[in-house]
């Protein structure tokens, strides 16, 4: 495993996306095949379950290292992480070796259902021939916390150039359900068609925001308009009488939405949906916020259907008779489309609508109104255009309505992740609650790199306190941050939670006196919450 | 009375009237090692170990009243007996071994007991009362071999190489610069140094150390001339503009701190190499073990927690204040403002 705990160690060190590149495609030109399959699954967040809980490793390496618990403790706080911390703390290996990954992973797999004793002894057995990196990477694989900060595009990017396949094509085979434990490399990425799967999805087209004058986008009569909806984009497919559904996020969500369950026997053909999940009840869409409730749990109980009933809302077809329609023209997959979900006759499955349009000055008001319908604005789409993979520019636009605005205090600062580091780039802000200052959200984006130098200076010459990498600063900067959403929240203090906020400017014109309040966040609350 | 007292000047030792290591002026200062931290201006007369005074005399001056004397020479003053041992932490340094009526303590300084092949190798001293350093005094902290690490810094040298990159290294310039400079392999390509690492190659090869070859980075050079060599410099010249000039380069930093993930990702080298000067954990625990003393003082680093550990396995432990630092990371700057002003 000491060839993937360097990779591991340089995918963690670096932010450059060739350095990242290179190093992946190093990895994947020299490994044996089976390291391969598992590098790319945990990569794609396919791990392996928990084995054995970290407090129970914790126990065991102090116990091995022969440390007092308090000692363990002390090193824990200024390492950090706790896996690395017991990493660290064993004794040095005795035994030389260099077992390869998926032999480790073999390991943990095997140890499924096993007894708690012979768990003990295995991992301290483990230890006693890995040295420090690649204990580090056991003790998560086997506690279920492996997680690396590398996007697939640059696991596809690599594996594209490993192996002379194209991009799109390792996206696809990259995309479906499939097995570390029973695949090869072969079969995973070199294969053209590897096995009869199902629920292969089809790389989502993804949209642009509208950076033009919509005059430039030519006549109104070559472009569909509909409403933006704040959900989570997903791919429906029923194929051969079976469901999936995929989120735009690559991850099979079937059973994060069991309710749709019942479409698989409505329709006799192979068909692909591209669509929009939605909270959705009475005739409306509910608040983004509590879908994200949902989604984030592991197991969906009765109440979460009750309160968060969804339906799909069908904005394109792909696959029609089980043929890929892509290529053709939009116009000619909408009628396609239109049958279909006449066909399927559910209410959990509505057709996006088109507003009906004949100027851009029309469209203009229509986007006006998107709030009446609680949409985020409209989505332009070329009527003659294939469906692409990908952000295409061109063929699709968002054009959003503009966010919501508040005025606030800076009030925190904290220290940002990954390049930044070494700046101030989180800040948490608050606005007036009588004489008291309200702390509601934390937003990190929308600075100018100037801006965020200068109030970097500005953080360290007005601390406060500090609590470990965050800062309490006197509340003088005044923000306009800008959000999506509001909605009401029993976890925050303030009673409210925003969707997407960041900083739309430092408003250096303003002082301290003149920002909002409590009651203006109620305000809008009430109104669009 | 205490045979080494700790006041505000420093190490005591009232019997004698001598400071070890103190850091404000005093009439006599007996030096472990010539790291700024130990070694400061002011005082009226130095004695450290004849391979130290070079260093010592370069970084403060000519002028200094110092005298050199041999590891395992006695030196009497006023009845109390002082000799120096080899600390293993850089060239010259040492420990004191200070007795008086058959009571012996011993004051470490900064020690490593691992030999790196440029400075003499550390020696456990049988005392009653050892004061140690601990600036890896946490358990997570426990070295590889130098030459496992020496073949981590070889192949970053020669692949960035093969890439057409410079390989910039970050270390202390005293110290952990000459001994990548002796134990890198060689083969590979040239090795630059940054001014203040240069002027204390000269000042080492003086005095008979055999010293790879280096070259020192001065400006108007071709770029070209630094593709595929290896260049070591302070962290804090290689966090600066300084080596804006490699164009091309990937940063490594050799530091004991490289071996906490969460200091590797908030330095922003693109490699960490953990390589330290100082003792780890296991060499600190087994140092306190070797001297048989009963009683240990702790002096910088994790001082709290590796004295509480002694006391939860059974020594008479304190933490002494002094003012020695531990952040091997960050004490450069004199250096390099030595380097880019008047030498």
């Amino acid at each position: 495993m000491k060839r993937f705990a360097q990779l591991f160690k340089l995918l963690d060190y670096t932010t450059k996306s060739t350095a990242i590149i290179n190093a992946l495609v190093e990895y994947f030109s020299s490994t044996e095949d089976k390291d391969k399959v598992w590098a790319i699954a945990l990569f794609s967040q396919k791990r392996p379950k928990r084995i054995v809980t970290t407090a129970l490793l914790k126990e065991w390496s102090a116990d091995l290292s022969e440390l007092p618990l308090w000692l363990f403790e002390e090193s824990y706080q200024m390492v950090g992480d706790i896996n690395e911390t017991i990493s660290l703390i064993v004794p040095k290996p005795t035994k030389k070796s260099d077992n390869s990954l998926s032999y480790w992973i073999d390991v943990i797999l095997a140890l499924k259902d096993k007894e708690k004793i012979v768990i003990k002894d295995t991992v301290l057995d483990a230890w006693t021939s890995q040295d420090q990196d690649e204990r580090f990477l056991f003790n998560k694989l086997i506690t279920g916390g492996f997680k690396v900060g590398i996007s697939q595009k640059s696991i596809i990017n690599a594996l594209s150039k490993v192996s002379g396949i194209e991009q799109s094509k390792v996206t696809h085979r990259l995309m479906g359900k499939w097995d570390p434990t029973n695949i090869t490399y072969e079969e995973l990425v070199l294969m053209a068609d590897p096995t009869e799967d199902l629920s292969k999805p089809y790389p989502f087209c993804l949209v642009n925001a509208l950076d033009i004058d919509c005059d430039q986008l030519g006549s109104p009569s070559n472009w569909s308009a509909e409403r933006k909806w704040d959900g989570i984009r997903g791919q429906l497919i029923l194929r051969s009488g079976e469901y999936y559904l995929w989120s735009h996020g690559e991850e099979l969500v079937n059973d994060k939405f069991p309710e749709l369950e019942q479409l698989k026997n409505k329709i006799e053909t192979d068909i692909v949906i591209d669509g929009e999940i939605l909270p959705f009840r009475e005739g409306k869409p509910l608040n983004f916020i509590t879908l994200q409730t949902r989604i984030r749990r592991k197991n969906v109980t009765k109440k979460h259907l009750l309160d968060t009933p969804i339906i799909i809302v069908a904005f394109d077809l792909l696959e029609y008779g089980g043929e890929d329609i892509r290529e053709k023209p939009l116009i000619e997959r909408k009628i396609l489309l239109q049958e279909v979900v006449k066909e399927i006759d559910s209410d959990r499955l509505l057709l996006s609508e088109e507003i009906p349009f004949e100027t851009w000055e029309e469209l203009a008001n229509e986007r006006e109104r998107s709030r009446e319908f609680y949409s985020e604005g409209i989505i332009l789409k070329h009527l003659y255009s294939p469906y692409k993979a990908g952000l295409i520019k061109g063929d699709w636009r968002k054009w959003q309505i503009d966010p919501l605005t508040i005025n606030a205090v800076m009030i925190y600062a904290q220290r940002g992740n990954g390049r930044n580091t070494k700046l101030y780039t989180e800040f948490t802000f608050a606005v007036k609650d009588g004489e008291r200052l309200m702390p509601f959200t934390k937003a990190s984006y929308g600075l100018k790199e100037e801006e965020l130098k200068e109030i970097n200076e500005w953080v360290k010459k007005n601390t406060l306190e500090r609590f470990g990498p965050v800062r309490s600063v006197n509340p003088e900067l005044v923000f306009e941050l800008a959000f999506e959403g509001i909605a009401k929240s029993a976890r925050h203090k303030s009673g409210v939670t925003l969707r997407l906020p960041r900083i739309k400017q430092w408003r250096k014109d303003k002082p301290k006196s003149e920002i909002n309040s409590l009651e203006d966040l109620n305000v809008l609350l009430n109104e669009f919450g | 009375m205490q045979l080494i007292e700790f006041r505000e000047e420093g190490l005591f030792v009232p019997q004698a009237d001598v400071y070890i290591d103190p850091w404000k002026p005093v009439n006599k200062a007996f030096i472990t090692h010539g790291h700024s931290d130990h070694s400061r201006s002011g005082n009226k007369s130095y004695v450290c170990t004849h391979s130290a005074l070079p260093v010592i005399k370069h970084r403060l001056g000519s002028h200094i009243n110092a005298k050199g004397i041999e590891y395992g020479e006695e030196m009497s003053v006023n009845g109390v007996k002082f000799s120096f041992y080899p600390a293993g932490h850089i060239i010259g340094s040492a420990q004191i071994r200070v007795e008086y009526k058959g009571e012996v303590w011993v004051a470490s300084g900064d020690y490593k007991t691992t030999p790196d092949g440029v400075s003499e190798d550390f020696e456990p001293i049988i005392c009653n009362t050892f004061i140690t350093e601990s600036t890896f005094g946490m358990p997570v902290f426990k070295w590889k071999p130098q030459s496992v690490v020496m073949d981590e810094i070889n192949d970053w040298w020669r692949s960035n190489k093969e890439q057409g990159r410079v390989s910039v290294l970050a270390a202390y310039s005293l110290g952990k610069a000459q001994r990548i400079i002796n134990n890198v392999d060689h083969s590979i390509g040239k090795i630059f140094t940054h001014g203040a690492v240069e002027n204390v190659n000269e000042v080492i090869r003086r005095q008979g150390v055999h010293l790879h070859e280096t070259i020192r980075v001065v400006q108007g050079q071709k770029q070209s001339m630094y593709t595929g060599g290896l260049v070591i410099a302070p962290p804090s010249a290689v966090d600066s503009v300084w080596s804006n000039k490699f164009k091309d380069f990937s940063s490594g930093i050799a530091s004991g701190w490289m071996a906490v993930r969460g200091t590797r990702r908030r330095r922003s080298a693109d490699r960490g190499f953990i390589l330290s000067d100082h003792a780890d954990w296991d060499e600190l625990v087994g140092t306190v073990k070797a001297t048989e003393a009963e009683r240990i003082y702790v002096t910088h680093g994790y001082t709290d927690v590796f004295s509480k550990y002694l006391s939860s396995i059974g020594y008479y432990s304190a933490v002494v204040n002094t003012e020695y630092t531990s952040d091997e990371l960050n004490t450069v700057a004199e250096d390099v403002e030595e380097a880019n002003g008047i030498k």
